[in-house]
């Protein structure tokens, strides 16, 4: 038996995946941490879900190598499905299931289940536990997904579109769920397209497009490798130069947004701008600084692709 | 949610064992099982086609004076005792092809089947529950309808009951095996329901459902009798009037079975 300590939660190396002629996943490689929340971001059509399906046993790769705790998914799934927790993109139960007996099934599958209630609790589920899945709602039936990925207690978690279909409030729920999860020694791999999801959650994140891993960063890395540390907006007093606050040097990008100027750029760039508008002579109101956010980062990364990658 | 890591396995203690593997089937396989026993019972319309209507079909022929005429023709025997057979191979088509392949098409367009992939659980435990719990009803169809026809129309019980027994159970496997081609060549639910009914008809057809296969006349029944439920329905008729059915029936069967399950066993689709 491989010791469960050695090396990564996850090892993807090199994976390949075609369905006939459409390339979905063209030699993916990296390592995901014990205990950490580890995202996979990307457009549609990706490769993202193929990518974990793989890792979860479902699909096998025509080349590489997957492990799941040192294990082979692709050829020990007895061991694999104990270990491994996987709520999975547009998965629906037996429309005539309560959410109370699909809870008991899921904790009758594992040796060592997480008490259900306190999931179903957790996720908004006591007050339907007597109600069909096909009557659930769509944010309800995704928060009965999340919750038979957990109660087997596994030791790895996969959550393809986590909050899907799920109102704003309980998408911070979820997430709260998901930090407690990571915080009790989990590993997390979340697959994601939503920015903000991923900003939020994630320790590391790998940006996959075609079929490939574009960058692998954590979050702060990422947004300043794409040079947009900070986004700085303000409303000019006067008439503004703005190719002039485009030549500094820390700039990445300058919009306008009605008549607010709206500039991106690395993480001091406010203290150049500021010194540029004193020398043109105009007055920044409602000057904000906020942090960067991934979008820039991704949408530089992913950008190139667009036009040669057909989403599916 | 516990915020205790799951503890480190025993070395050397392979997942899964220690509480599964007690009984003859896991924790985890019967809680499939009692899990979809439930659903199972909710499927009224189910119910009734599988374990109603078969009695039903007995009773309405046992209303027609005449088929409660012994027959010479019959060696003796009365129309509505023909319908015995019939109405037990009725309950099976109604459970193998009519009820159970929207359940499975329902299961693995929905990603139930998947989904049981990722879990401890082999997808095919689901599927073997399935035709147990529409093989019990067929079974429960089956008591009733000799019961009842023996206790109401005074039909025969199986003379021979051991050939019987043999009999039926190989209809039984034989009429499902024709429930797993018909599941596992169809692509979706809506073809698959087309082709139910292709198979459907003639099966309720050559079992006699319509007409009595020992009332045929010989060139159609000597073809009938090479169809599963031709055979099934000859078979079950001479044990129920008291001799070893004859060997070709059966040989007809265990052909049929072998050729339904060998090819929906690699046609058969998970996803």
């Amino acid at each position: 038996m491989v010791d469960e300590t050695d090396g990564p939660a996850v090892l993807v190396e090199d994976l390949h995946k075609r369905y006939g002629n459409k390339t979905a996943v063209d030699g993916v490689s990296f390592a995901v941490e014990h205990g950490e929340i580890f995202g996979i971001l990307g457009p549609n059509g990706a490769g993202k879900t193929t990518a974990v399906e793989s890792i979860a046993g479902l699909r096998i790769g025509e080349r590489g190598t997957v492990r799941v705790l040192g294990l082979d998914p692709w050829r020990d799934r007895d061991e694999v499905v104990h270990v491994l927790g996987i709520q999975l993109q547009e998965s629906r139960l037996q429309p005539k299931i309560t959410v109370r007996e699909a809870l008991e099934l899921w904790s009758a599958f594992y040796t060592d289940p997480t008490p259900w209630p306190e999931l179903a609790d957790r996720l908004g589920l006591t007050e339907h536990l007597d109600r069909r899945f096909a009557l659930l709602s769509g944010g309800q039936q995704q928060r009965l997904s999340i919750a038979l990925a957990l109660v087997g207690h596994p030791r790895v978690v996969i959550l393809d579109e986590l909050t899907t279909g799920l109102d704003p409030r309980a998408r911070r729920d979820v997430w709260q769920l998901v930090r407690e999860v990571r915080d009790s020694g989990v590993t997390v791999l979340l697959v994601t397209h939503s920015m903000e999801e991923a900003q939020q959650l994630c320790d590391r994140i790998a940006i996959i497009d075609g079929g490939r891993v574009r960058a692998l960063d954590t979050p702060e890395g990422l947004i300043r490798a794409g040079g947009s540390a900070s986004v700085v907006s303000f409303l000019p007093t006067a008439a503004l130069d703005l190719e002039a606050v485009r030549r500094l040097d820390d700039v990445v990008d300058i919009r306008l947004d009605g008549d607010r100027v709206v500039v991106e750029g690395a993480d001091d760039v406010a203290l150049a701008i500021l010194g540029e508008l004193a020398a043109q002579g105009v007055v920044p109101t409602q000057l904000r600084v906020a942090a960067g956010s991934l979008d820039s980062a991704y949408l530089d990364l992913t950008r190139q692709h667009d036009l040669s990658e057909e989403p599916a | 949610m516990s915020a205790v890591p799951a503890p480190p396995r025993a070395p050397g203690a392979a997942p899964g064992s220690g509480p599964r593997r007690a009984g003859p089937l896991s924790p985890a396989t019967a809680a499939v099982l009692r899990t979809e026993t439930r659903l199972f019972s909710r499927e009224i319309g189910s119910m009734f086609w599988i374990v109603g209507s078969p009695v039903l079909l007995l009773a309405i022929m046992g209303l027609v004076p005449s088929f409660r005429e012994p027959d010479p023709n019959l060696g003796g025997l009365r129309q509505v005792d023909l319908y015995v057979p019939v109405s037990v191979l009725l309950s099976m088509l109604m459970a193998a092809i009519m009820a159970m392949p929207p359940v499975v098409f329902g299961y693995r367009e929905a990603g139930v089947l998947r989904r049981m992939r990722t879990t401890p659980v082999r997808p095919l435990a689901l599927l073997a529950t399935q035709v147990a719990l529409h093989g019990a009803a067929v079974a429960i169809s089956t008591v009733l309808v000799l019961v009842v026809g023996s206790v109401v129309l005074g039909t025969p019980v199986p003379a021979a009951p051991g050939w019987y027994l043999l009999s039926y159970l190989l209809a039984l496997v034989a009429v499902f095996g024709l429930g797993a081609i018909v599941t596992a060549v169809a692509p979706n639910a809506r073809i698959g329901a087309a082709i139910g009914m292709v198979v459907f008809f003639p099966a309720m057809f050559t079992a006699g459902v319509y007409y009595p296969i020992q009332a045929m006349a010989g060139q159609l029944r000597g073809i009938v009798e090479l169809t599963p439920l031709g055979a099934a329905s000859q078979a079950l008729y001479e044990a129920m009037a008291g001799s070893a059915p004859h060997l070709e029936h059966l040989a007809v069967l265990t052909f049929w079975i072998v050729v339904c399950y060998g090819i929906a066993g690699r046609v058969f689709r998970w996803e």
